[in-house]
């Protein structure tokens, strides 16, 4: 072949190369220009503070941001002191054998099981075993075993981060291992913690699969005073609305969706400003 | 001596911590098996595994799992012809072509596109995908597989590309260097030497995505439909095993019912199919890895 015709080929092929990457930015803006403009117009504040209703423009959100609000926060609550606890134990103390390398694959394969089967756990174990109900409490804990997956690992990542000559630095002045990490290894690597735990809980707040198993209710007309009340989510409500055949409660399920989409982006945006002003304080 | 005692408490304590997980996953294999086995003595498990009629909702009914089974494949067919080419000719892009500036801007707003919830996809495909589907072929039913599977793929499109772009960011500069001495022109470097190079970790990002397809679950609940059908015809309204179990926990079927024990058994054979594939593609990383 030719070298002209090897350049025209590759010149093609390059061609092919920034079609695919565009491909995927006009399908986001095009994803993201749609739902606001099928959710705005429905978007005040009695929206926000309404509940659910039988005519779509009565309808409002107040019990799935309330629902949400209470899971994550208990889900945080359960999932981040394990799964730092568990990466502290994984990084700083596991031996090198064989049930350590066993606890590793097993945590990279249960960040890999479908959310979906979390669902079918927390029905079983929470809901029915040990009788919680079909509660906000039960909702929390299956969440928590969904991201502790995901909080070992991105835990463990910021751990590897702390530079072995402050740890020799720490023990060179007589401190003892647990007072190693609570002085000198957890303060230089919270900041990746936090910035792993937010990126956990968007995940979390976007979740719908598992709690329609661990059985969110469709709608409910009151706000939730406690763990053992039931529970709607922003992603549920969204779901129940999106599956009505009117028209009318698609705009609504468009107006959750922009909640929800700003929800996420504001907790992100948060993830990313507390990692900057971190790092910035650790280098001086 | 009080130190020692509480720095070996301590340790005891993270210890335990730390193992959760194992007891996370054998709980997850005790509750699927213990209630499957209920399932299994009223349907023997070659008729669910074999059976080509599933239903379980209506009278007579049947428990062949197959066209569960037949939905999920379809989606996995047809998500992964959008997720597997377009991830990876992104990852060339953004490896092998693109100036390190474009890639800092243009990758984080691609995997923006992972962090979007899958019920925003399920809604984007119902309301925005099915009706372009339907311009194009009017016989269209509203729930059909193929809009499923287009929301499926783009959603997985960043899964391919961040770690195959990984693997293909690991080989050696010097390697494309040869290549270049030698006169190739960039296209023969991508395919004569850092795709064999790093086809361990395409493969194992190609089968990341697929699992992801075959667990997901919002997305095929609301936009594929709820119709369990042995068809290839991606048009048509379907099942998937996911989207069954989203169906059971709405209705309101009976605990205890042999119905309500089909879903242990779909789920347990969700979670075999995923954990194989997953493991699989962590030995072929770790089988073909090239090491420099």
């Amino acid at each position: 072949m030719s070298l002209a015709r090897r350049k025209k080929i590759n010149t093609i092929f390059h061609v092919i190369l920034v079609a695919c990457i565009l491909f995927s930015l006009i399908v986001l803006i095009i994803l993201f220009t749609d739902i606001l403009k099928k959710g705005f117009p429905f978007l005040n504040i009695d929206f926000l503070t309404k509940y659910s209703s039988r005519f779509p423009k009565k309808s409002g959100i107040r019990a799935g941001l309330f629902g949400s609000l209470w899971i994550i926060i208990t889900t945080v609550i359960i999932a981040f002191p394990l799964g730092v606890s568990g990466a502290i134990y994984l990084e700083e103390y596991a031996p090198k054998n064989r049930f350590t390398s066993l606890i590793k694959i097993n945590i990279s394969n249960l960040a890999g099981v479908p959310s979906i089967v979390y669902g079918i756990l927390g029905l079983s174990l929470f809901v029915r075993t040990l009788k919680f109900g079909r509660t906000i409490l039960s909702a929390s804990l299956t969440m928590a075993l969904l991201i502790l997956p995901i909080i070992i690992v991105s835990s463990q990542e910021a751990l590897k981060t702390v530079p072995k000559d402050l740890k020799e630095a720490s023990y060179g002045l007589g401190a003892t291992k647990w007072e190693t990490i609570t002085g000198v290894i957890l303060p230089y690597s919270m900041p990746g913690i936090l910035t792993g735990t937010i990126l956990a809980i968007s995940r979390a707040i976007g979740e719908a699969a598992p709690l329609v198993v661990v059985g969110g209710a469709a709608a409910i007309w009151f706000t939730p005073k406690g763990l053992m009340d039931e529970f709607t989510t922003l992603p549920l409500q969204i779901f129940t609305w999106a599956s009505k055949p009117q028209a009318d409660f698609q705009l609504v399920a468009a107006a959750g969706i922009t909640v929800l989409l700003l929800v996420l982006i504001f907790i992100n945006l948060t993830a990313i400003l507390l990692r900057n002003k971190y790092q910035d304080r650790m280098k001086m | 001596m009080s130190k020692k005692i509480r720095e070996g408490l301590i340790k005891k304590i993270l210890f335990i911590f730390g193992s959760v997980s194992i007891l996370i996953t054998i709980s997850i294999f005790a509750t699927l098996l213990s209630e499957s086995l209920i399932f299994f003595q009223k349907v023997p498990i070659l008729n669910f595994l074999f059976g080509t009629k599933w239903t379980p909702l209506f009278k007579p009914q049947n428990f062949g799992v197959l066209p569960l089974v037949a939905g999920t494949f379809l989606i996995v067919i047809f998500s992964s012809l959008i997720s597997l080419p377009i991830g990876l000719l992104s990852a060339i892009y953004l490896s092998e072509y693109s100036h390190m500036k474009v890639r800092k801007i243009v990758k984080p707003f691609i995997e923006i596109l992972a962090g979007i919830p899958s019920i925003v996809y399920g809604y984007f495909a119902l309301t925005t995908i099915t009706p372009i589907i339907r311009k194009f072929y009017p016989d269209t039913s509203i729930y059909n597989a193929l809009s499923a599977s287009i929301a499926v793929g783009i959603m997985t499109i960043p899964m391919v590309l961040s770690l195959s772009e990984d693997s293909m960011r690991a080989v050696p500069k010097s390697l494309r260097e040869g290549a270049y001495a030698l006169g190739l022109t960039k296209l023969e470097v991508v395919f004569g030497v850092v795709i064999p190079a790093s086809f361990s970790g395409i493969v194992a990002s190609f089968i990341l995505a697929i699992s992801r397809a075959i667990g997901e679950t919002m997305i095929v609940a609301l936009a594929a439909g709820a119709t369990p059908k042995l068809t290839l015809n991606p048009l048509e309204s379907i099942q998937t095993m996911t989207g069954f179990i989203v169906q059971i926990s709405q209705g309101d079927v009976v605990q205890g019912t042999i119905e309500a024990h089909s879903l242990f058994a779909v789920a347990m054979l969700l979670f075999v199919i995923t954990l194989t594939m997953n493991l699989l593609s962590k030995l072929i990383v770790n089988r073909f890895k090239e090491d420099y």
